[in-house]
């Protein structure tokens, strides 16, 4: 998506595509870590949202596949939500900066500085997701074999690539101060109608007909697959592959659209 | 002045034009610069010298007409591993260390300058592990030259500078400046001081309401305008001051005219007069430049002429 053919011959070559995407997430990685505060809030908010939310009832934690629910809601909701703010927002700020149209100068294409993001913000949410099963674990009947968790871990991340992709989208196309209210516009509707906060089995028939529809419901009923074995609905896995080119497609739009700040 | 060593200009900006909104920035500018070229870009605030640079940096497509580096489009990534350009001060990322900070931006290029010795040539090896939150003005700004020579870049975008930097900060990246220039680096050079162009440039491009106003040597743009500011007590002892295109010949005039004068000093104009004759002179077209002012007067005629048909 990023390299056009050049109209006559490089006077010297670029370098690797991967190699420049390592050089992207290491200094981001960096960048992150060097803001502690940052990561301890992104791996604590979706552990304490279980012990608050999940543990005090019984019925849910005392029921091994309810828990265990609970915990792939929560887990989305805590990728989603990391997604969303730290692409949507993060970009728009980072656009904003007087570094980003300067990083725009260097020789490469916007693929490595994309790669860098969705990596980095897979790490971390991979570090928020040890304290929130962690807590699964110890206070609730949650389970999962090895290999289901393992399923889990992989799903949640591959779900997660529609929601980065949007928050590019959004951020790439907004300031950060109307990027803001955009992400929370997107990410509660889309996180309560996809049942991460209330199971689905609780929803009327048409909310449920709706929510088959979102992707987030489609991310949510995959990953309960993978960690406990009940079946997703048919369209799930095409739902989510048609919502990810659609994201792909706007981000691509607005990263073509964005010429650094905006005038008028 | 042209070292056209090896073929075609190196940056290369042909009939562009740009717009935000309805604001024209560009207004079919052309210009064209040569390998080891050092040009100055001078202009006063909004006048199109940030948005040209970033067309040749690639950052922004034009509305039409052609920009070229090397005789490639800057948006193609591949045609910018020829470029350095320094990041403003203001934004480098502040939690990462100087060392950092220039080991991810000579990772982009294929051959970068190894990171201790671009440190050691902008003085500022001690500074490697800082983060760069903690950094003084100057030795951003040096860190920031050093950036835009990180890739050995063969041009490089110098957008204003030393900007906020003390006496002895600014000469010593003037120095820096020079060494790259003499190492044969093209440079395209913006700046507000016209002192810093003065002292830099060899040939000086001078912009304003996104047209090119005057496109020459320094000696030639200084003589434009009137070249000499003549200034003497006249006989009831007050000061008079002339701008005159030939201080020799005024002063022939004076003295056979037989006026008496005392204290008689004659100075060469400055850059900043021949920008200010310039600029103002495109401004509203009509003569605002000093009277007595022959050479001012041409000067304004050609700025005149560059620009006749396209007054908005």
């Amino acid at each position: 998506m990023t390299t056009s053919t050049p109209p006559r011959s490089a006077v010297q070559a670029m370098r690797p595509f991967w190699e420049l995407s390592w050089l992207h997430l290491k200094y981001q990685f960096l960048e992150t870590v060097r803001i502690p505060i940052a990561v301890f809030g992104n791996m604590f908010f979706p552990a304490l949202s279980m012990a608050f939310f999940v543990v005090p009832q019984a019925e849910v934690a005392g029921n091994p596949q309810w828990a265990t629910m609970a915990v792939a809601g929560l887990g989305l909701f805590a990728v989603c939500s990391a997604s969303l703010f730290t692409y949507g927002l993060g970009v728009a700020e980072d656009r904003q900066l007087p570094f980003y149209p300067y990083l725009r100068s260097l020789p490469t294409g916007p693929g490595p500085q994309m790669v860098g993001r969705v990596l980095n913000g897979g790490i971390f949410a991979l570090f928020g997701l040890i304290p929130l099963i962690l807590v699964a674990v110890l206070f609730t009947e949650a389970t999962a074999t090895l290999p289901q968790l393992v399923a889990g871990i992989g799903t949640i991340l591959a779900v997660s690539v529609p929601f980065v992709l949007l928050g590019l989208g959004v951020g790439y196309a907004l300031p950060a101060k109307a990027a803001l209210p955009v992400v929370q516009l997107i990410l509660f509707p889309l996180a309560f109608a996809g049942g991460l906060f209330l199971p689905p089995q609780m929803f009327p028939g048409w909310l449920d007909a709706l929510s088959m529809a979102t992707p987030t419901r489609a991310g949510r009923d995959l990953l309960v697959q993978a960690l406990t074995g009940v079946e997703a609905y048919s369209l799930a896995l095409p739902l989510l592959v048609g919502w990810t080119a659609l994201f792909a497609a706007l981000t691509a739009w607005s990263y073509r659209r964005d010429e650094g700040r905006r005038f008028r | 002045m042209n070292l056209h060593h090896d073929g075609g200009p190196v940056v290369s900006v042909d009939e562009v034009t740009r717009t935000f909104g309805d604001v024209v920035a560009l207004d079919h500018v052309s210009l064209e610069v040569g390998p080891g070229e050092l040009v100055g870009l001078l202009g006063p605030n909004g006048a199109g010298k940030s948005t040209l640079l970033s067309l040749v940096s690639g950052l922004r497509r034009p509305d039409s007409g052609t920009v070229r580096l090397l005789g490639q489009d800057p948006t193609h990534p591949v045609a910018r591993t020829t470029l350095g350009m320094t990041p403003q001060e203001t934004g480098l990322p502040a939690t990462l260390r100087v060392g950092e900070v220039v080991d991810f931006v000579g990772g982009h290029y294929p051959d970068p300058v190894p990171t201790p010795e671009l440190l050691e040539q902008f003085g500022i090896t001690e500074l490697a592990r800082r983060q760069t939150g903690s950094l003084s003005g100057g030795q951003k700004r040096r860190l920031a030259v050093a950036l835009a020579m990180a890739g050995r870049p063969q041009i490089v975008l110098l957008d204003e500078p030393t900007t906020g930097l003390d006496v002895a900060g600014r000469t010593a990246l003037w120095d820096a400046i020079r060494a790259c220039h003499q190492a044969g680096v093209t440079v395209l050079l913006t700046s507000h001081y016209l002192e810093e162009i003065q002292a830099l440039a060899e040939r000086v491009v001078v912009v304003d309401h996104g047209r090119v106003l005057a496109d020459d040597t320094l000696a030639a743009i200084l003589e434009r305008v009137g070249a000499s500011r003549v200034s003497y007590s006249g006989p009831d002892g007050a000061r008079q001051e002339h701008v005159v295109s030939d201080s020799d010949q005024f002063v022939r005039d004076l003295v056979r005219s037989g006026t008496e004068f005392t204290g008689l000093e004659i100075r060469h104009a400055s850059l900043e007069e021949a920008f200010t004759a310039l600029t103002a002179g495109a401004a509203d077209g009509e003569g605002r430049e000093t009277r007595h002012a022959p050479g001012a007067e041409s000067g304004r005629a050609r700025a005149g002429l560059t620009t006749e048909g396209v007054n908005r």
